[in-house]
């Protein structure tokens, strides 16, 4: 998919509203809930790297979100390091890991990376669990002021909000950067066809490596800004149900998409707070939510969430259709 | 050297627990390609099942086979009028089991509530076997026979009996077996039952040595996707020897040093995926 195919009039609607979204909303409340949506939409957006572009489903995407978060809260609240030292090293580190996971779960493909992926996030998970000595165990970790960035002072939530959507713009930029370049369009083309990309003498397991490093990357600063806007972190956040999510906002929004999982994260957290309001069910709701969509798109997700999107945006494209059905058949 | 056979054997007997359960995930992924997340949640509500038996009056052997039939049962639904559907569709189907877990396992905190609950040991096997000043629990004793009569049982069935000849060669090649006349159909509902229900009866077993609280099904799932990832996919002895090597661990670890247990769990899945990806007794790789 080249990015000029794109159209541009609702990445222009998504970018007017984020923009504007401290002056459409009228409470601190909303104004924290939108940031929610910008951290969750920068690690959607990362996933959906994986996912959307490179055919890779992974069920431990919340490793790199909670790791960068504890290193984060670690490292600034309790080993007494700078925020920027702090902050270079929490994303660094979790970017080596990364590393070391895709070296990993890059022994498989499909359904195994997708079982490699879950059992190493729900290690580290446990990690965090037990660990209690470093951690906090199930109490988890505090004690993170806000930094101060240029004189900005990042507690007011309008001020944090626009710090959190820079980040988002960056994330974007890069991420389109990237599917654009050679590397991005060669991931492409090993997510529709490994094999023949082999044979062109692509060395596949490198691109989806190199991609896999990338998409750490992104869920890293995605926890670094969970770090500060929570300024706590717990077990809950390596769980399962945090990945599960994740996924939920991907495809939810449309894989293979720039701009779906921004949607798809709106959706999901607005979801999450509104249910929350009113029941604790959410996990239910959640799986509900899972079975509902598989079950009313029998032709796989991604195409039935496309086609949804599509008839939502008005616009029509021709070209998503048999690619979007390549995805799920290399993810399985 | 107590501290050794004690920690052995209490590896042995965690082993045993993940064999149980691992052994039908592993069935269920080498004959249908279905990785079943819902397998821990299946776990789980097996145990609560048996327990909720139990405290209405149920002797706890017949609770045990309440809380297999029930998994059994819906496990055999689910397969039939869920999973059957989206033949083809692996991703559809490992999403639909992640949901269903999620279900299960909310489902579980609602009726049984947040607070942990230690399932009574049948009274038959409480106590110690000693053997001069050694002591240890006549229930995990217990526990690892079955693992081992269990693990006899299966390699029966699967080796020399018909029906796993039938699953073997579903395994192997499964449009040939197909065109053979083997009625895959039933057969993957039979393997589906029979992996849930070795699901639900291991909960309501382990219910004594690791009790029931929620976060059971997603302490237990992942051992059993290490175990099946270690030993090799759809291989009976791969994950008979790849859950004793998790309990081993596991079980020193936690001795040894509490706080880096999990960590070493990477070590084993480090090794393996580096030197042999297909697992210790696969033929493919995962």
């Amino acid at each position: 998919m080249r990015f000029s195919a794109f159209n541009a009039l609702p990445r222009l609607l998504v970018f007017a509203a984020l923009l504007a979204m401290p002056w459409l909303v009228t409470s601190d409340y909303y104004v924290n809930i939108a940031s929610q949506i910008v951290i969750a939409a920068i690690l959607a957006l990362s996933l959906n790297l994986l996912i959307g572009f490179g055919g890779m489903i992974s069920l431990g995407h919340a490793a790199y979100l909670g790791v960068a978060a504890y290193l984060t809260i670690y490292l600034t609240a309790h080993a007494g390091f700078g925020h920027l030292t702090g902050a270079v090293i929490a994303i660094g580190a979790t970017t080596v890991l990364a590393m070391l996971f895709g070296y990993l779960a890059l022994r498989a493909s499909g359904l195994g990376f997708l079982m490699i992926t879950l059992a190493l996030g729900q290690i580290l998970w446990g990690v965090a669990y037990r660990w209690a000595s470093l951690t906090g165990g199930d109490n988890g970790l505090g004690g993170l002021k806000r930094p101060h960035p240029f004189g900005l002072d990042l507690n007011d939530p309008i001020i944090f909000y626009y710090f959190v959507l820079f980040f988002l713009a960056i994330a974007v930029w890069c991420i389109a950067r990237f599917i654009q370049s050679g590397l991005g369009q060669s991931l492409q083309g090993t997510r529709d066809q490994p094999r023949r990309m082999r044979a062109l003498g692509y060395n596949v397991w490198l691109i989806q490596w190199l991609s896999f490093v990338f998409s750490g990357f992104w869920g890293a600063v995605a926890g670094l800004l969970y770090a500060y806007y929570h300024q706590f972190v717990s077990p809950q956040t390596l769980h399962l149900t945090t990945s599960a999510e994740t996924l939920l906002m991907v495809i939810a929004g449309g894989t293979g998409t720039l701009l779906g999982p921004v949607v798809g994260a709106a959706l999901v957290v607005i979801l999450k707070n509104v249910v929350s309001a009113y029941i604790t069910r959410w996990l239910i709701l959640l799986g509900v939510i899972f079975v509902a969509i598989v079950l009313f798109m029998p032709e796989g997700l991604v195409p039935g969430a496309r086609r949804a999107l599509r008839a939502l945006r008005g616009s029509s494209r021709t070209d998503t259709v048999a690619e979007a059905s390549s995805i799920a058949k290399d993810g399985a | 050297m107590n501290f050794w056979i004690i920690q052995g054997l209490n590896g042995l007997a965690f082993g045993s627990l993940l064999f149980i359960l691992a052994s039908g995930f592993s069935l269920i992924f080498g004959l249908m390609r279905i990785v079943n997340l819902s397998h821990g949640a299946y776990f789980m509500l097996g145990a609560y099942v048996g327990l909720s038996a139990i405290e209405a009056g149920v002797n706890f052997w017949i609770a045990i086979l309440i809380g297999g039939g029930a998994i059994c049962i819906l496990g055999g639904v689910l397969e039939r009028f869920i999973l059957r559907r989206l033949t083809g569709q692996p991703l559809a189907q490992v999403l639909v089991t992640l949901g269903i877990a999620f279900i299960i396992a909310d489902t579980c905190v609602w009726i049984w509530t947040g607070d942990p609950r230690p399932v009574p040991m049948p009274s038959e096997l409480t106590g110690a076997f000693r053997i001069s000043h050694l002591a240890f629990p006549i229930y995990r004793l217990f526990v690892i026979g079955v693992a081992f009569a269990l693990a006899a049982t299966l390699w029966f069935l699967l080796e020399r009996s018909r029906l796993g000849a039938m699953i073997r060669a579903g395994v192997d090649d499964l449009p040939m077996a197909r065109a053979m006349g083997i009625r895959t159909s039933l057969l993957f509902t039979v393997v589906f039952c029979l992996g849930s229900a070795l699901a639900g009866a291991g909960g309501v077993l382990a219910g004594p040595i690791l009790s029931v609280y929620p976060g059971l099904d997603t302490d237990m799932l992942p051992l059993a996707l290490v175990v099946v990832i270690l030993g090799g996919v759809g291989s009976l002895l791969g994950a008979f020897i790849g859950s004793l090597i998790i309990g081993f661990i596991y079980s020193y670890g936690q001795a040894l040093f509490p706080d880096l247990a999990y960590v070493i769990l990477f070590l084993p899945m480090v090794l393996v995926l580096t030197l042999r990806p297909t697992g210790l007794f696969g033929r493919q790789a995962i």
